[in-house]
């Protein structure tokens, strides 16, 4: 079950990222400033703040997300990274990013041989539909990614408490 | 507010095993993106760091950032290479700090 998605524009991203912009546009008019949310690009910006000029490969990388969610307030999220996890060859990081959220970053966590396996499990929060991608950063300097479609249906972080 | 922690990580294992560690704290991660009645942004509140250390040397450590949720709840692995302790500390804003630390038996 491991579909490995191109990184090229499919019609339903682009209709999504379009749908995103003009959503983001009108929320722009209605919201006072200072909301203004990370955006693909900034999230695109973040990852490259981990990654700098290195290339990112799809695979080994597996995050899991429910495909819809009632309240994004607590969303269980794991991920899982193929590792022999031993001292040549193990994970070093993990970081998380997603989308549409205030803020592109959701976490990054560091771990190395002495893990024995790279799986980990956290609750994080969803701000909207959107695409949350993982990265992984290897000890030998490489990076991997996948990336899920989550559709929210109660958002969190922006309504009052 | 003294934070209450829940931190589940095998009383024993065998010598080399791969044992899963959990860790829940309470905190209401406020993410300093959300308006108070009056329109103005709550400030942040949110636990930044967390590390875990085996006998002193640090096996995982976590960063967060606003978007995890309130009540933070983590989940990873650890090699057990040896009895001891295995101490979990949790830092955040305006110096939030709280630790936990339990005995794990290696046969």
């Amino acid at each position: 079950m491991t579909d490995h998605k191109p990184m090229v524009t499919t019609r339903r991203r682009f209709l999504l990222g379009a749908a995103g912009v003009a959503g983001g546009a009108a929320l722009m008019t209605l919201l006072p400033a200072g909301r203004a949310g990370a955006t693909p690009a900034a999230m695109q910006a973040a990852i490259k703040a981990v990654i700098g000029s290195a290339p990112m490969r799809e695979g080994r990388v597996k995050i899991e997300l429910p495909p819809l969610v009632e309240n994004g307030n607590a969303v269980p999220l794991s991920i899982a990274v193929e590792s022999p996890m031993t001292d040549a060859d193990h994970v070093k990081a993990i970081h998380i990013f997603t989308e549409k959220n205030p803020q592109p970053n959701v976490a990054s966590f560091h771990l190395g041989p002495r893990a024995g396996t790279a799986n980990i499990a956290t609750r994080m929060r969803l701000a909207d539909t959107q695409f949350v991608v993982a990265v992984a950063e290897m000890s030998d300097g490489s990076f991997w990614r996948d990336e899920i479609e989550v559709v929210v249906t109660l958002a969190a972080c922006l309504e009052e408490s | 507010m003294a934070a209450r922690a829940l931190i589940n990580v095998p009383p024993t294992a065998k010598r080399g095993e791969i044992v899963v560690i959990k860790a829940l704290i309470s905190h209401e991660m406020e993410s300093g993106f959300r308006p108070n009645a009056v329109g103005q942004l709550i400030p942040r509140n949110i636990i930044k760091e967390f590390v875990c250390t085996y006998n002193g040397v640090e096996v995982f450590r976590a960063e967060f950032f606003s978007a995890i949720s309130a009540n933070p709840f983590l989940s990873f692995t650890t090699v057990a290479t040896e009895s001891g302790t295995v101490t979990m500390t949790w830092k955040g804003d305006n110096g939030f700090f709280a630790t936990e630390s339990v005995a794990i038996a290696v046969e």
